[in-house]
């Protein structure tokens, strides 16, 4: 990537790769800044790659390095042109501690207060979307998992019920009481972010680090039950991959305990609180109607007065088995957002309760040969390794199960033609998948409606005549995570 | 007072050297990391910087959000190509002394992510000190990679090429 | 590149709060011809371009359809098909709970769609990403640039023909190709 240093005497037009896009074009191992020390290495540099490194710093110190966003130019010579010596154009990010990742934001000032913002966003675009049509229907679920990774277990799900629905198949009511758990416990968890940061930019610092205490102790509950922190993939099309261990339920049931004073202590720091309360009160408030319009689901939604919850309306996994409230608010603006969010961890709690009290038992993978997770993760009683009866069965007894093992784990399945849309109550709002397939063994085209993505749209209405460290408060209002909106 | 046994070079050279070794020792342990979190790293970086992996006691917990008054930069999570400037922006704003630590496999070399939209390792636009993998690594393995970013300082080993060519 | 199958008719009768929808789209819009077809429970309706906005707007407006929530708008790239470019808009109804599919079929050489953000504002990001992956242009769109790729970029990265990209590994001494040459697509048993 030396291109990124470019010299602007030399081209007008950006040298990136992917110019002229050929299919099988060598691959890009041409020598890049021999600068780069690997520990250990020796210090003397060839007289030739010495020479090279000059040029470098030469070339550097001509050059003016393009930031991206060519719309640069246009704002300023719009500020410009209309003569209002009070207007500035400021640019917030895409390295900012007070934007939830890389998000830069472009703000017109008039003195103090916001003219206009406009954010920018693709400064995290991955091409998760691209990348999952060349990798089987299972291997998706380890890059839509990446996408909102504060709400990992929503992105596997949804993706896992778009499969299923395309296969017409069912996963077992274990496994789908299972993905209710980790689903409420990731619910908790991404508030607790939410409220972490927002507490972090507003200046309640304790606040940050109180969040990701409690967050700590859910990461120790998936981690015992997926293996990872983040970014699980334990949510498999056709149901989850490893049941709970021993002792789970006790931990989750004393987390609930413990979590619920917790949240008390929240409310009693903040909620009452003169500083919080002038500081979220009357920020970034937008109509019902104007929230429908710019397509805003989830807390956002909630806090302007409507109860659309998805879990509700249209239940998946079934949350229609479990008792619990949806939380509404009626300010529409940051507080009223804190509000329901407050209110939403107490009822992920109450579900999660309710999910222990009535776990059925089962497997927690669908029996069908064709589709389910061949390796049968059991555990064996030496506590090693794949159930010893299936290694011993495809190694020893029969050879179509060896094939079949093989080809299951390295083709994966071949799900029926057809494209449907499937959506899930994420932390954010609704997290839909539309998801096509050509009949064969790899995904066609998965897309992911990310709620933060839609609901970025919001910032630039909100942020009409606020000051600058209201837009901070309005922008973490949205709860957005980049990772999602980029892709 | 021997002759030849290099007594009158002694002094100033323990005082130098002294010198020298109380500057590493100062630097490695109020090392300031600049805010770079991008993606899920990000997450596990403030974690580490929370409650319960403390980076406050290796004098690091104030994540200065200024290049200019940051000596550290944790590239945290996936760099993309519309970042991958704002990156090396941010690079040439630290003053020296500076440090990078790529941390998780995405930004050492690209991770899971081998396609248009991600640089295939971050040491293709700045040079890296310590490599920590993982995806995303834990808390403890981001900290075993800046102590032992830290052991590198301390012992003044010296930084990436790139830097010393500059000098 | 295998074809891509149409989907099976595996519903014969859509979900009850989508009759009167349907019966007023043919009634209404008789002339746009629109094709019916349902999946898995879930309904399409594929249009012409030219009928999109009418067809959108009474939507939105009339009491017994009231799509009011665009959930989503995303492309999908056909190549074998001469009309290769799709635009899917995922509707919603928050007073019936129901949802509909639209669908609009363009070629690479006439990619223009009219813009729905007159009726939903919030298709101005979406729309702007499916214009920044597949190339396709939508008439009536405030700001259509990039979203997501660098706004110099060219080409249109999700496009079937557009490389995925990225390079070999070497790894002591195993050699591993970029992702979109490796895999054999269609299984190691072809039939």
């Amino acid at each position: 990537m030396s291109e990124i240093l470019r010299d602007h005497a030399d081209e007008a037009t950006r040298d990136v790769p992917q110019e002229a896009p050929e299919p099988g074009r060598p691959s890009t191992s041409q020598p890049v800044d021999q600068a780069v020390v690997r520990p250990g290495e020796a210090l003397d540099l060839p007289p030739a790659a010495a020479a090279e490194h000059v040029t470098l710093n030469q070339r550097r110190a001509r050059q003016v390095v393009a930031m991206g966003g060519g719309d640069w130019a246009e704002v300023t010579a719009r500020a410009d042109a209309e003569g209002d010596d009070d207007l500035m154009v400021i640019n917030m990010g895409p390295q900012h501690p007070a934007t939830h990742g890389v998000l830069r934001l472009v703000v017109e000032l008039r003195g103090e207060e916001v003219v206009k913002l406009e954010p920018v966003i693709g400064y995290l675009h991955t091409g998760i979307e691209k990348s999952i049509e060349f990798r089987t229907w299972v291997q998706g679920v380890t890059f839509v998992t990446r996408m909102d990774y504060l709400s990992p277990i929503f992105n596997e799900t949804a993706y896992c019920l778009a499969v299923e629905k395309l296969l017409g198949v069912e996963p077992p009511r274990r496994a789908r009481a299972l993905r209710v758990l980790l689903m409420e416990l990731n619910r908790v968890a991404s508030h607790l972010v939410w409220l972490a940061t927002t507490g972090l930019e507003l200046g309640a610092l304790s606040v940050m680090l109180y969040g990701f205490r409690e967050r700590e102790e859910i990461l120790d509950i998936l981690e015992d039950v997926t293996g990872l922190r983040m970014n699980h993939a334990w949510v498999r099309p056709a149901g989850v991959v490893q049941d709970l261990p021993d002792g789970t339920e006790d931990k989750i049931r004393r987390f609930v305990r413990d979590m619920r004073a917790k949240a008390d202590e929240y409310e009693t720091l903040l909620t009452n609180n003169p500083i919080w309360l002038e500081r979220t009160r009357g920020i970034g408030h937008l109509s019902q109607d104007r929230l429908i319009e710019l397509g805003v689901t989830g807390p956002m939604l909630r806090a302007s007065g409507l109860a659309h919850d998805l879990r509700k309306a249209e239940p998946y996994s079934g949350y229609e088995q479990y008792d619990f409230e949806v939380p509404t608010a009626t300010g529409s603006d940051v507080y009223a957002r804190y509000q329901v969010r407050l209110a939403e961890m107490r009822q992920s709690l109450r579900i999660v309760e309710q999910v222990l009290d009535s776990l059925p038992g089962g497997p927690v993978m669908i029996e069908d040969p064709k589709v389910g997770w061949p390796a049968r993760l059991a555990l064996g009683p030496d506590g090693l390794g794949n159930s010893p009866a299936h290694v011993n069965h495809i190694m020893g007894e029969s050879m179509e199960a060896l094939i079949h093992h093989f080809k299951m784990v390295t083709e994966g399945f071949k799900v029926p033609a057809g494209e449907v849309y499937v959506t899930v109550e994420s932390p954010r709002g609704e997290l839909g998948y539309h998801v096509v397939s050509d009949g064969s063994n790899l995904p066609y085209r998965v897309h992911v409606r990310d709620p933060s993505f839609v609901n970025l749209q919001t910032g630039g209405p909100m942020a009409e005549g606020l000051l600058v460290a209201d837009v901070i408060a309005a922008m973490s209002s949205i709860d957005p995570v980049l990772g999602g909106v980029d892709r | 007072m021997g002759t030849g046994s290099g007594l009158e070079k002694l002094p100033g050279g323990i005082l130098v050297t002294t010198v020298e070794k109380l500057a590493n020792w100062a630097r490695k342990g109020s090392l300031w990391p600049a805010t770079f979190g991008l993606a899920c790293c990000a997450i596990e970086m403030m974690a580490t910087g929370a409650g319960r992996y403390d980076l406050a006691r290796f004098g690091m917990e104030v994540f200065r959000a200024s290049p200019r008054q940051a000596d550290l930069m944790i590239v945290a999570g996936r760099v993309s190509q519309k970042m991958a400037p704002v990156l090396r922006t941010i690079y040439d704003q630290m003053p020296e002394p500076k440090w990078v630590i790529s941390m998780g496999v995405c930004a050492t070399s690209g991770g899971m992510f081998n396609n248009y939209a991600i640089v295939q390792g971050v040491d293709q636009i700045v040079p890296v000190d310590m490599y920590v993998p993982g995806c995303p690594p834990r808390p403890e393995l981001l900290m075993d990679g800046i102590i032992r970013l830290h052991e590198k300082i301390k012992k003044g080993e010296p930084r990436s090429k790139l830097v010393l060519q500059e000098a | 590149m295998s074809q891509v199958q149409p989907p099976r008719e595996t519903t014969a009768t859509p979900p009850d709060a989508l009759q009167p929808v349907l019966t007023g789209l043919r009634e209404r819009f008789g002339q746009a011809e629109p094709q019916v077809t349902g999946h898995r429970g879930e309904v399409t309706v594929e249009l012409d371009r030219a009928h999109l906005v009418d067809v959108a707007t009474w939507l939105r407006d009339d009491p017994a359809a009231r799509f009011r929530h665009l959930s989503d708008l995303s492309g999908t790239d056909y190549p074998d098909r001469p009309d290769r470019l799709c635009v899917d808009y995922h509707l919603y109804s928050l007073e019936h709970n129901v949802r509909l599919r639209l669908k609009v079929r363009v070629t690479v050489e006439d990619p223009h769609v009219p813009s729905v953000t007159g009726v939903w504002p919030t298709a101005n990001f979406h729309e702007r990403e499916v214009y920044d992956f597949f190339g396709v242009r939508f008439d009536g769109h405030p700001n259509l640039v990039r979203i997501l790729m660098p706004e110099d970029w060219k080409g249109y990265p999700q496009r079937k023909d557009y490389p995925l990209g990225g390079v070999d590994v070497d790894y002591h001494g195993a050699h591993v190709p970029p992702p979109d040459t490796r895999r054999y697509k269609g299984g190691w048993t072809s039939t």
